[in-house]
């Protein structure tokens, strides 16, 4: 390609699609007069302050409140938000986005660019202390790293705005899904001349100023929190619902009972009730598959001197039945995994492993035999060890299951052990077990967010698993403009060496009301946002 | 009787110093902490919140400190686990809502304990007191975690009457499942010990001596055998009302009702240092002050009490 058009081409603003904006409301549906939405949750949110929240819940209510760069849509692909387009210099160091001129604080002020310089700034300054602050290292932000170290000024974040309506990041390495990551509510504008008044609380809803398609009307602590929409937001007269309430119901069986009663539209269901629900309630009954794997850790620093065998490892991972686990024992839906990143991730092609082709009766034999060579199992070594899981009925249950394959198939003795999950977490994290339970959500939709944890630095890589040709190529996909011939190369690598057991994928077991319509059901992030949403009439 | 309290008063400074240090040390004891998650924060990111949190100071300098915050300020610190709340948010909003069940829950109790046992008392080995003891006997096997979706069961899933939970600012119908699930038990203790000690004292010899001089029945059980036998209960509700708030634990939980119990609960979980200190504190405050009342009613109603305490 000639020199000067390819500049052109990667110069070339990124204009997204412009899709139904807001609840896209099809053609005869009558809405219901009343337009509310009430949902329950499990806790009470960690925070309100998008640079501070850290959980699920808090940030599903952030997203309302506020409005980042993008936003997604009901397949999780990228919509606009306050920004309408960006475009990336010819090194993807530097991004440009262009933001609207029609967003406004729900007090009337203009949102503008140095609304996102300033949340951005205080999300990796060590006065505010985020937990979140590594969201913003992770995303390649220019100093971002020395400024949460200490080292550098907030004011030396690698983020400007020229104009008002401009938004120039530089990063520290062309992070190829560095877009994907300005969902997240880490990167959400705030109001500088709210918090400077009010300090720590200004997430009161008295006090509160928020840019998103609903405001705060009202926080009862543990009980209840109200939004309503907001009649300053841009896009205001898209939106359908106009009470949106979250509840705290801290019992998943009390969800599912006043869930019957009418007095929530959604909740979870209950460990093990889906199949029941969802012939009861054929239509309000969902499996969502979700970006989050669930893998046995093998600990290769202290673990069993058995586990340092490879044989070993490729024969426990073999005699599992999927099928089983997943349609016998959990049955909600779930995928039986044979790598590591689940195949809803965005953009990412499941590579094909042997295990994955077998059938078990394969597998099993296989596993027999590789065992066998190995010197362990019937007519060799006995092997026993510890499994390792935090306390829940599910875990439980997988766990049962799992180890008496072992036992039947390999004649393998396991003993369970299970511990609250503080106590858990110190457990594994200081490598003080044999084989212990792992599992992980994505933070973005990009198979880089799963496989980082296998690298050596990885504060997540439990196993201790340490592979030079890992480590290169997660290094290499940071600024590869196509990664998955890395991805690739890494699952192969670990389905050859594996340090873990992948076991399933989830899904996520819901029961919404059919009044309440606009769930973004394909969005594997379970992003949503209620402005997308609305209620039909009985 | 001054000085009794004022003695009684004296002493809960010194107790509530021991509490809060045990307390703190026993916390920290439990592996994890405040800040352990799935994913470890890296080490400059942990270094900055525990800073914030005053948690990188030796642990004597951070007991020094939370005690020093709430001998001059009142201020019981932040909660570790509501990032945008202190303790002393947490406790004013949570607190009132667990008393508010907690008082109509004892209400319950003792205005339908109290005459099922008198009436037991005085239809003694008839058809009344059998019953009332199979009642007293059916709701104390019926604990609140079997009785509590039971209620719910009936109440909103069969009859549609009463919310399945939630509080919405103490409206009546949220307050009384909750109070009826945490009282029952309690109920069925105060009507069987108000029936025993009815009993005794109706065959004590100065009610013979009332009856022989021919007062009317009426008089008898009213004016003189009723205060008497209230005693016992009275000094089995004084601790059972501390414990029925601090033990509301499932009820607030269950019924999502935003009380206190579900502090207690997430704060262990999550290793909320702070907020389970504050409640740890306003726990033992409450045994205090219902005990130290219990003694002064006792003394109120026995005159035999009164005496040794001048």
């Amino acid at each position: 390609m000639h020199s000067r058009s390819f500049i052109a081409a990667a110069l070339a603003t990124t204009f997204l699609t412009m899709p139904a904006l807001a609840a896209d409301v099809p053609a005869g549906v009558t809405l219901a007069e009343e337009q509310t939405f009430t949902y329950r949750t499990l806790d009470e949110f960690s925070s309100l302050d998008p640079q501070v929240v850290e959980d699920v819940d808090g940030s599903n209510i952030v997203r309302d409140l506020f409005e980042g760069l993008y936003n997604q849509d009901a397949d999780g692909n990228l919509v606009p938000g306050v920004a309408l387009s960006h475009e990336a210099s010819a090194d993807n160091l530097i991004y440009t986005f262009t933001l609207r001129d029609n967003a406004v604080w729900s007090d009337g002020a203009p949102v503008t660019a140095g609304d996102f310089v300033y949340a951005w700034q205080r999300a990796v300054d060590p006065e505010l202390a985020s937990p979140y602050a590594w969201y913003m290292e992770l995303m390649s932000i220019e100093n971002g790293a020395a400024i949460v170290a200490g080292e550098m000024e907030p004011s030396e974040l690698g983020v400007s705005a020229p104009d008002d309506r401009t938004l120039v990041v530089n990063l520290s390495k062309p992070l190829p899904y560095f877009t994907k990551m300005v969902t997240h509510a880490t990167t959400f504008p705030a109001p500088r001349w709210v918090i400077e008044e009010h300090g720590a609380e200004w997430t009161r809803p008295e006090n509160m100023v928020s840019n998103g398609a609903f405001v705060l009307e009202a926080h009862v602590p543990k009980e209840r929190s109200v939004r309503v929409r907001n009649e300053n937001y841009w896009d205001n007269e898209n939106t359908v619902l106009e009470t949106v309430t979250t509840l705290v119901i801290g019992d998943d069986a009390q969800g599912l009972t006043r869930w019957r009663a009418g007095e929530v539209d959604m909740t979870d269901i209950p460990a093990g009730q889906y199949p029941a629900l969802a012939e009861e309630f054929p239509d309000e009954a969902f499996a969502l598959p979700r970006l989050c794997n669930y893998y046995f850790n093998f600990n290769l620093a202290s673990g069993p001197e058995a586990f340092q065998d490879v044989r070993v490892r490729q024969a426990l991972a073999l005699a599992i039945d999927r099928e089983v686990i997943v349609d016998r024992v959990l049955q909600g839906g779930q995928f039986p995994a044979f790598t590591f990143t689940p195949a809803a991730t965005a953009d990412f092609e499941v590579p094909e492993v042997e295990m994955a082709s077998m059938t078990q009766a394969e597998r099993d034999a296989k596993a027999r035999e590789l065992l066998a060579e190995a010197g362990y199992g019937e007519g060799g070594e006995p092997l026993s060890f510890n499994y390792l899981y935090n306390t829940n009925e599910a875990h439980q249950q997988v766990a049962i299951v799992a180890t008496q394959m072992w036992k039947q198939k390999l004649g393998i003795d396991v003993t369970l052990e299970n511990q609250e999950w503080k106590v858990f977490l110190e457990t594994r994290g200081a490598q003080n077990y044999d084989m212990a339970r792992g599992a992980w959500c994505g933070d973005y939709n990009e198979a880089s967010t799963f496989l980082d944890l296998l690298t050596t630095e990885s504060g997540y890589n439990d196993a201790k698993f340490s592979n030079a040709r890992v480590d290169e190529l997660m290094t290499e996909a940071k600024s590869s403009s196509d990664p998955q011939p890395l991805y690739t190369e890494v699952e192969q690598i670990v389905a050859a060496e594996m340090p873990v057991i992948p076991i399933y994928h989830y899904s996520t077991n819901v029961m919404l009301s059919d009044a309440i319509q606009g769930w973004p059901m394909n969005n594997v992030e379970q992003n949503w946002y209620s402005k997308d949403l609305y209620r039909v009439a009985d | 009787m001054l000085n009794y309290t004022l003695r009684r008063l004296l002493m809960v400074l010194p107790t509530l110093l021991i509490l809060v240090i045990f307390a703190f040390y026993l916390m920290r004891l439990a592996p994890g902490g405040p800040f352990t998650s799935e994913r470890p924060l890296p080490p400059a990111v942990m270094a900055n919140v525990l800073e914030r949190y005053g948690m990188d100071e030796p642990l004597h300098v951070q007991l020094w400190t939370y005690v020093r915050n709430i001998v001059c300020c009142f201020d019981f610190g932040p909660s570790f686990s509501q990032k945008d709340r202190t303790v002393n948010d947490v406790i004013a909003q949570g607190f009132p809502v667990t008393l508010t069940y907690g008082f109509w829950s004892a209400v319950f109790v003792l205005v339908l304990g109290i005459p099922l046992g008198i009436i037991a008392a005085l239809r003694h080995n008839g058809f009344w007191d059998y019953t009332m003891t199979g009642l007293a006997i059916f709701s104390q096997i019926f604990p609140n975690f079997v009785l509590a979706p039971l209620l719910v069961l009936l109440f909103t899933l069969s009859w549609g009457l009463l919310p399945g939970g939630g509080w919405n600012g103490g409206q009546w119908q949220y307050v009384v499942m909750p109070a009826i699930a945490l009282g029952t038990s309690y109920m069925a203790s105060v009507a069987r010990l108000t029936r025993g000690s009815m009993l005794e004292v109706l065959n004590s010899p100065y009610i013979r001596t009332a009856r022989a001089k021919g007062l009317p029945e009426r008089t008898i059980i009213l004016r003189h055998a009723l205060k008497p036998a209230l005693l016992p209960t009275l000094t089995y509700m004084g601790p059972v009302f501390v414990y029925m708030i601090t033990g509301s634990v499932f009820v607030d939980v269950f019924f999502s009702t935003g009380g206190i119990g579900q502090d207690f609960i997430n704060g262990a979980y999550s290793r909320d240092y702070s907020v389970l200190l504050g409640l740890a504190i306003l726990y033992a405050v409450l045994t205090f002050a219902l005990t130290l009342m219990v003694d002064l009613l006792y003394a109120w109603i026995d005159p035999k009490v009164r005496a040794g305490l001048a």
